[in-house]
């Protein structure tokens, strides 16, 4: 018995990862991810570089389960349950967070009152959270992220700049304490005060509890937000992972010294 | 598109889908004649001008057709023939509770009016199929001389203010079911406010149908003196029957000089309720007028709230929201008629069109070339849920003469798959999304509501969108 339960331990242990295994997603009859393997272990950081058309965003929408994306093979494992058969809703509910790259406008809607609903979706259900303690923890996250007390009661995104909505998309993942974050081109459209302030944001919530999945198509944001791992995507493949000093070669040598190195092989 | 649809949607399920068996003392039978009339007159045993008042409206409506060239061909739908006209248990209402029969008590209690009443309300009338069986205010507010009842009891016991007013905003021949509602009508809310006089709370009225096969023909009159002010408001539910019920009421203000009006209606019929109210109001000079609106339930709803704006600088306004569930018309809008010199009026209006919901604005407003000085706005923005719902805007705007203006802006958009998305990858469900985007749609308009109305509204709309997502 003793045993046994060290063993179910162990493999609880190794299976806190997002884990996607094999993945093959198509728009339509486009296939744009062509079988890509990568495991984020809870607690790091890896990013995700490729160029324009390599497939990272239609990664990120197929992993947050978007209608729109078909997945026709492989896994995608949250500390090792199939999450593919799941709605948007309930990979949500188990621990995923994407910040969009372009987060969607919602009129009428305050920030507080989306924060609130979306907290009020995690809770048993006829359970709401309290609203002294929501404001009080609100207010904390907003201060890390300074971001101005009048914005809670503007409408989700409306109106907002490009690094109000990437800061609200922080906002909303500190908020909603996931295990796996996605971050999706998080510093397209920011200034460099707002990457600052961003970068700054998602480094505190780095820790043993959160594996991040970094997408971007730029080395700027990772002079900020140190990845442990960089991946390399060309044509919906992961074709070469490293340390952090391979987001530097990217930036010296462009993406086309990577594509030559995997296209030569595939047509010997 | 059909309007005849097999699975409506049954509004709000947990409150308002249930009935008790019927025994009714007075019931009018099926079918409409001159008879059915008379009994009416007999049982509520009315003077001889009210039944040849009721005769005239009789013979006007028959003589109408029904307004099918511009209106839904559902109408159509409606047999005079099958409906009962009047049933009640000859019982006068009561001003407490407890002297309310159980049967109905249980109904008004499941429907939360006492405990409201206790909480934040100036007075209560509720009215089951034919007539008030609850009616009373508080004390303080009836010593200050303000009159609330219903309109039987009005025109029995204050003839003198009832007659001068009725049917006058409203002629009979104004519209067929004008007509209608004038030859049966019974119950509704008769409401006079002295002048001077602010009545601080809310006066509600519930109107219930509990009965199949049934038409309701409720008759409101509300009259604030001379600066006077109140606010009044109505809320309805029916069980969800097989077949078609009607309810068409007539609902008359009027605001003497600088008096101030505001009639908020929640109107929740379930989806097998024909709704065909006539609601119009006039104001005199430096009056103010607001409908507020909401229209939720039934299967179809025509209401066009109107104000004749009579006096210099009286002011009109309605607020509208209409939600079209699957199968439903919601057929709504504005009248405003300006008579005198600087006269202003505002509608804005905002529709949810759900599944194949249907709604449809339609706004009059006149301003003829004589007058100065007077201005409307006029807002209507539409959300389509999906690809199936439909809207259209009838706008019908007369600006005539200089220094009159009028202002007309019109929107439509429709909650998009990527907001959905959106909000379910921060973990809503997609009826909450939906629910989410539909309260933010209309939520500069709700701000406007008294609380406990803003909770009711947003309660139901939660339980449509649950409803609409298959």
């Amino acid at each position: 018995m003793r045993e046994s339960r060290g063993a179910q331990h162990h493999l609880e242990n190794e299976m806190k990862s997002l884990s996607i295994k094999n993945l093959r997603v198509s728009i339509g009859d486009k296939e744009i991810i062509r079988g890509l393997t990568l495991e984020i272990p809870k607690g790091e950081v890896h990013a995700v570089m490729g160029p324009n058309g390599s497939g990272k965003s239609t990664l990120s929408k197929a992993i947050g389960g978007h209608p729109d994306y078909t997945v026709t093979g492989g896994e995608v494992l949250l500390d090792g349950e199939n999450i593919l058969g799941l709605g948007p809703d309930e990979r949500a509910r188990k621990g995923l967070f994407l910040a969009f790259q372009y987060p969607m406008e919602i009129p009428g809607v305050s920030n507080a009152n989306f924060l609130r609903a979306a907290l009020n979706a995690r809770q048993p259900a006829g359970e709401e959270i309290e609203a002294t303690e929501f404001y009080a923890q609100m207010y904390a996250e907003m201060d890390k992220l300074e971001m101005a007390r009048t914005f809670t009661a503007r409408s989700v995104n409306e109106g907002f700049s490009g690094g109000e909505k990437k800061r609200n998309e922080i906002l909303q993942m500190a908020m909603l304490k996931p295990d796996y974050a996605v971050l999706d081109e998080t510093d397209s459209g920011l200034d460099i005060d707002a990457l600052r302030i961003v970068s700054a944001g998602v480094n505190a919530l780095r820790g043993p509890n959160l594996g991040v999945l970094l997408i971007t198509h730029y080395q700027r944001l990772l002079d900020y937000i140190v990845p442990d791992v960089v991946h390399v995507m060309v044509e919906g493949r992961i074709v070469r992972s490293g340390g952090k000093e391979l987001a530097l070669e990217l930036e010296e040598r462009g993406y086309d010294f990577i594509k030559d190195d995997i296209r030569e092989p595939a047509l010997a | 598109m059909s309007t005849e649809t097999t699975d409506q949607i049954a509004i709000d399920r947990t409150r308002g889908d249930f009935s008790y068996p019927e025994s009714h003392l007075f019931d009018a039978g099926t079918g409409l004649t001159k008879d059915t009339v008379d009994y009416i007159s007999r049982v509520k045993g009315e003077a001889e001008w009210i039944r040849e008042f009721r005769h005239r409206a009789l013979e006007i409506f028959k003589s109408k057709p029904m307004p099918t060239h511009w209106a839904s061909k559902d109408l159509e739908n409606i047999i005079f023939e099958n409906i009962r006209y009047y049933l009640a248990n000859g019982q006068k209402p009561t001003r407490s509770w407890d002297e309310v029969p159980d049967d109905l008590k249980r109904t008004f209690e499941r429907l939360g009016i006492p405990e409201q009443e206790r909480k934040f309300l100036a007075g209560v009338e509720a009215q089951f199929d034919s007539e008030a069986v609850y009616s009373n205010i508080k004390a303080a507010v009836g010593e200050q001389g303000v009159i609330f009842c219903g309109s039987t009891e009005g025109l029995r016991e204050h003839p003198e203010i009832f007659r001068k007013w009725f049917g006058k905003v409203i002629p009979t021949g104004d519209n067929k079911f004008s007509a209608l509602n004038s030859a049966v009508f019974s119950g509704g809310s008769f409401i006079y406010v002295p002048p001077g006089v602010k009545v601080k709370h809310p006066l509600q009225a519930y109107f219930r149908i509990n009965a199949e096969n049934f038409g309701q023909f409720e008759r409101t009159l509300i009259i604030a003196d001379e600066g006077s002010e109140v606010m009044y408001m109505e809320g309805c539910t029916a069980p969800k029957f097989e077949t078609a019920t009607l309810h068409s009421a007539v609902v008359e203000l009027v605001a003497m000089k600088g008096a101030k009006i505001q009639y908020v209606t929640v109107q929740n019929w379930s989806a097998n309720v024909f709704n065909l109210v006539t609601k119009r109001a006039i104001a005199h000079e430096e009056a103010e007028v607001k409908w507020i609106d909401c229209n939720i339930g039934s299967r179809l709803t025509m209401k066009y709230p109107g104000v004749v704006l009579k006096g210099r600088k009286a002011r009109g306004e309605v607020i509208s929201i209409a939600l079209a569930s699957d199968g439903q018309h919601q057929d709504t809008g504005a009248k405003m008629i300006h008579a005198a010199d600087e006269t202003t009026s505002n509608i804005v209006s905002k529709s949810i069109s759900v599944g194949t919901g249907r709604s449809t604005y339609r706004g009059l407003v006149h301003i003829p070339k004589h007058l100065k000085g007077c201005k409307n706005n006029t807002e209507c923005d539409a959300l389509l849920i999906n690809s199936k719902s439909r809207t259209d805007t009838y706008p019908a705007i007369t600006v005539r003469g200089t220094g009159n203006s009028s202002q007309h802006e019109a929107s439509v958009s429709q909650i998009s798959a990527e907001q959905i998305f959106y909000m379910q990858q921060r973990g809503l469900t997609e009826a909450q999304a939906m629910s989410l985007s539909v309260n933010g749609f209309v939520n500069d308009l709700v701000r406007q509501f008294p609380m406990e109305y803003s909770v009711e509204l947003k309660r139901l709309i939660d339980l449509e969108m649950e409803g609409s997502v298959g």
